[in-house]
């Protein structure tokens, strides 16, 4: 069992009063409560950006990486120690800028991590630049006449990629985002939540309102096993017309359920 | 001052043919039938960095002594096409051969009128034997094993070693191609017999011996040393360690992983040795500017990895099959900031077996990145040793713990700057940060805290100088006129040409951090004359050695052509030398 005050490190979140990553910290500690995760059995990897500031804040084994390196280190974690509940925090300029080809040979080799991109389409802790997740035409420090590149679209990018659970959340939801962290946990694969997040400092357009008007959750009749489908639908975004849920999700053996028992 | 080790006879066979034609096996073949024979051998093999075509040749030199390096000059060399004339020609030695085929249109004008030609009808014996080009090989050893004085039988007996798995079929034609070769010999060139390699008279209770590479002793170390987890991304010279090692992971119990690039791989290794596993990876120079980040990572985190660069010629893509030691001074220094760095250097093959378990045990005493520096030619150039023995190794993982610990901290002080180590999963929390950190491993910007760090951590390096770092080594008489200086695949040079030398002595260094200066300059303080030999352009060991001691060198012999140095060429060096003091 595990006590959220088990959970409490002598740190309290220093990141700025309204941001996201608040929020992805307090769904993460529910989840952990709920299903009892603690240093015995599970394991923390983050990268660098304001993100990676959370293994100050969450009383269980960590990581703390390079930028861009969390999913390598999470990798070699979980090949060494299959028993270990292994998840990885990351950002969306740590996750697809630098980490962005450990991204797409994670996806493709199906390791069983839990992957928990805290996106707000910026590079904050360096104060505001472009990320690869930032829209086209969207004025930052590095971008002053707008950006003049289009960003990946991290949903459609994880299922060609070969991910076996793919979802979006957004992190003022946190009953619904508890619930698909522990969702995309109990999945044996690598499962990705591409969780849009506000920067309270950097971004004026995405906002908490902003995402509270134009997102919505995909209907409960909606199918995740169709991969033609997912796609389709992971192409969807604009006003009123971004989906929540869990867009893609299908059954195969991970990377480390095809390691020889006599090797695990 | 005689030298102790007695100069020997030596015969050195070039074979010579296109990339795809097998040189690589025959020599190796060849080598086998040497060392089954009572004699001690050394293969070096050049060739260009392409899969098929080019100009692939091998060099067995075959000797009564232990023999340890190249020679320049060549005492049979086997054509197996014509620009193995137009390239070799020149290095024919006084009594020497060519085995050549007969039947194609070979030009041995450019051949030296005093070299036998031993023309061998290869491709119409391989035709008559089994129809297959791929048999033109083993009617060239069969050849070369009669022109050596060789016993059949040995070779036959490899033959069907080699090929037994691919069916009777296949041992049968080439049994019968390497006779008819060995025949055409015997019954065309009488006169041209020797009988050098007769079995010796020692080989009825002969010591095992084998004919290993470098790759193949580093994967053989790690396994002994009881390696659990390795990430390698393929690249020349070092592949064949990850071949070795990914055909033997269910065998002993390992896992080898392909990553996508060796970001990955070294990020992948510190991943696993945090969980609690022995990790290493491995790479060239090139691979290890990409893991320069994850270097000091694993410093910062204090978590143990071996890393083992087999270096090449560069900058940038450089001269990718050919051999250099230019890679010293990046991976003494490569990475921002100080964290401690234990750094080997084997000088040969069985060394690098030595000295990979002995890294092992480093990295996880003192929890910090030990790499072991090796370079083409160790990787690449298979010498005979005796069986490896570790039989007296122990693994030692150092101040580790799996079990629960009370008021735990993973980063606490200590007088040796070693905390305990514990792993993910037995309870005990810490974070492991490459953000600055306090005892527990969260992340800190005090200033007080940070100076008790690092303090601690470069602490580390000075424990191991007092209680691992061993002394170079010296070879040859105590007192010298001439000692020479150097490290690496030089060794087997310069001991080569130390029996050819009197009065020269040489001093290997293989500690490269800490950087065993005292004894260093000990043995050097009564040095007559100190020559330094490396492979780069810079003298980065010269370099090394100005930095941490008053040590005056002086003279330097740089060579980075990209080919390895012959003992011809030291012997040459001190001769000359000697004639200006």
């Amino acid at each position: 069992m595990t006590k959220m005050s088990d959970l409490q490190t002598p740190h309290f979140p220093d990141w700025c009063p309204g941001c996201g990553d608040l929020n992805i910290w307090g769904s993460f500690k529910n989840a952990a409560v709920q299903e009892g995760w603690d240093s015995s059995n599970t394991a923390i990897v983050a990268g660098i950006g304001c993100h990676g500031h959370i293994v100050n804040f969450i009383k269980i084994n960590s990581f703390e990486g390079l930028h861009g390196r969390a999913l390598p280190v999470a990798t070699g974690i979980k090949m060494a120690n299959n028993r270990l509940n292994t998840f990885v925090f990351t950002g969306d300029g740590d996750c697809f800028g630098e980490g962005g080809n450990h991204f797409i040979h994670a996806c493709r080799r199906n390791h069983d991590l839990t992957v928990l991109i805290h996106d707000n389409s910026l590079y904050s802790l360096t104060t505001g630049q472009t990320s690869p997740l930032t829209a086209h035409g969207f004025k930052t420090k590095s971008t002053p006449q707008g950006n003049p590149d289009e960003p990946f679209n991290p949903v459609s990018l994880a299922i060609v990629s070969g991910a076996t659970f793919v979802a979006r959340a957004y992190s003022g939801d946190m009953p619904k985002l508890t619930e698909m962290i522990i969702e995309a946990n109990k999945h044996k694969g690598l499962s990705i939540i591409d969780i849009l997040q506000p920067c309270v400092t950097f971004n004026k357009v995405c906002t908490h309102g902003f995402y509270h008007e134009n997102t919505y959750y995909l209907e409960n009749e909606y199918d995740p096993s169709d991969k033609q489908k997912a796609l389709e639908r992971s192409f969807e975004f604009g006003e009123k017309k971004i989906p929540l849920g869990i867009f893609y999700k299908s059954d195969k053996p991970s990377y480390e359920d095809q390691i020889p028992e006599n090797i695990k | 001052m005689k030298n102790t080790m007695p100069k020997s006879e030596i015969m050195s066979v070039k074979i010579g043919a296109e990339a795809g034609q097998g040189v690589k096996s025959a020599g190796l073949m060849l080598a086998k039938l040497a060392i089954r024979s009572g004699y001690h051998i050394y293969n070096q093999i050049e060739y260009p960095s392409l899969i098929k075509g080019g100009h692939n040749v091998l060099q067995v030199n075959i000797s009564k002594d232990e023999v340890t390096a190249p020679r320049r000059v060549n005492d049979i060399l086997i054509a197996l096409n014509q620009d193995t004339i137009n390239k070799h020609f020149s290095e024919f030695s006084e009594n020497s051969g060519l085995i050549f085929d007969s039947e194609a249109k070979i030009d041995t004008s450019k051949v030296p009128a005093n070299v036998a030609l031993l023309g061998v009808p290869f491709s119409k014996i391989a035709k008559e034997s089994g129809n297959s080009d791929l048999l033109i090989n083993t009617v060239a050893l069969g050849a070369v094993t009669a022109v050596l004085g060789g016993n059949i039988t040995i070779l036959n007996n490899l033959i069907a070693e080699e090929f037994g798995s691919k069916g009777e079929e296949v041992v049968k034609v080439n049994v019968s191609a390497a006779e008819q070769g060995f025949k055409h010999i015997t019954e065309n060139y009488k006169k041209n017999l020797r009988a050098f390699l007769s079995p010796s008279d020692s080989v009825s209770n002969f010591v095992p011996y084998m004919a290993v590479d470098g790759n193949e002793s580093v994967a053989l170390g790690a396994i002994s040393a009881g390696l659990q987890y390795t990430a390698i991304y393929p690249m020349s010279p070092i592949s064949n360690i990850l071949a070795v090692l990914a055909e033997n992971q269910e065998k002993y119990g390992y896992i080898y992983k392909q990553p996508e690039d060796e970001i990955s791989a070294i990020n992948m290794a510190i991943g696993a040795s945090y969980a609690g596993a022995r990790a290493m990876t491995t790479t060239s120079g090139g691979g290890f500017c990409l893991m320069t980040e994850g270097y000091g990572l694993a410093g910062m985190t204090e978590t143990p990895l071996v890393i083992i660069e087999g270096m090449r010629p560069g900058p940038a893509t450089g001269l990718p099959t050919w051999s250099d030691q230019g890679d010293l001074q990046m991976i003494l220094n490569a990475h921002q900031g100080d964290f401690p760095r234990i750094v080997l250097a084997a000088g040969d093959a069985k060394e690098a077996f030595e000295l990979i378990m002995q890294a092992f045990n480093l990295a996880d005493k003192y929890q910090t990145p030990v790499v072991l520096i090796i370079d083409k030619n160790i990787c690449e150039h298979a010498q005979s040793f005796p069986l490896y023995d570790f039989s007296g190794y122990k693994i030692d993982r150092g101040k580790f713990s799996t079990e629960k610990i009370e008021n735990y901290n993973r980063y606490g002080l200590s007088d040796d700057g070693i905390s305990t180590r514990g792993i993910p999963g037995a309870g005990n929390f810490f974070v492991a940060n490459s953000d600055e950190h306090d005892f527990e491993g969260y992340s800190s910007e005090d200033p007080e805290l940070r100076i008790k760090m690092m303090e601690k951590r470069m602490k580390k390096l000075e424990t191991c100088r007092e209680q691992d770092m061993q002394k170079p080594h010296l070879y040859g008489p105590e007192n010298a006129d001439i000692t020479i200086v150097s490290w690496g695949s030089n060794k087997g040079t310069i001991l080569q040409a130390l029996r050819e030398l009197d009065s020269v002595n040489y001093v290997h260094i293989n500690w490269l951090s800490p950087f065993p200066s005292e004894a260093l300059t000990e043995m050097l303080s009564n040095s007559k004359y100190i020559l330094n030999v490396e492979c780069n352009y810079t003298g980065q060991m010269a370099k090394l050695i100005n930095e941490k001691t008053d040590i005056k060198i002086n003279e330097n012999f740089l060579k980075y052509d990209g080919r390895q140095i012959y003992p011809e060429e030291i012997v040459e060096l001190v001769n000359k030398l000697r004639s200006k003091k």
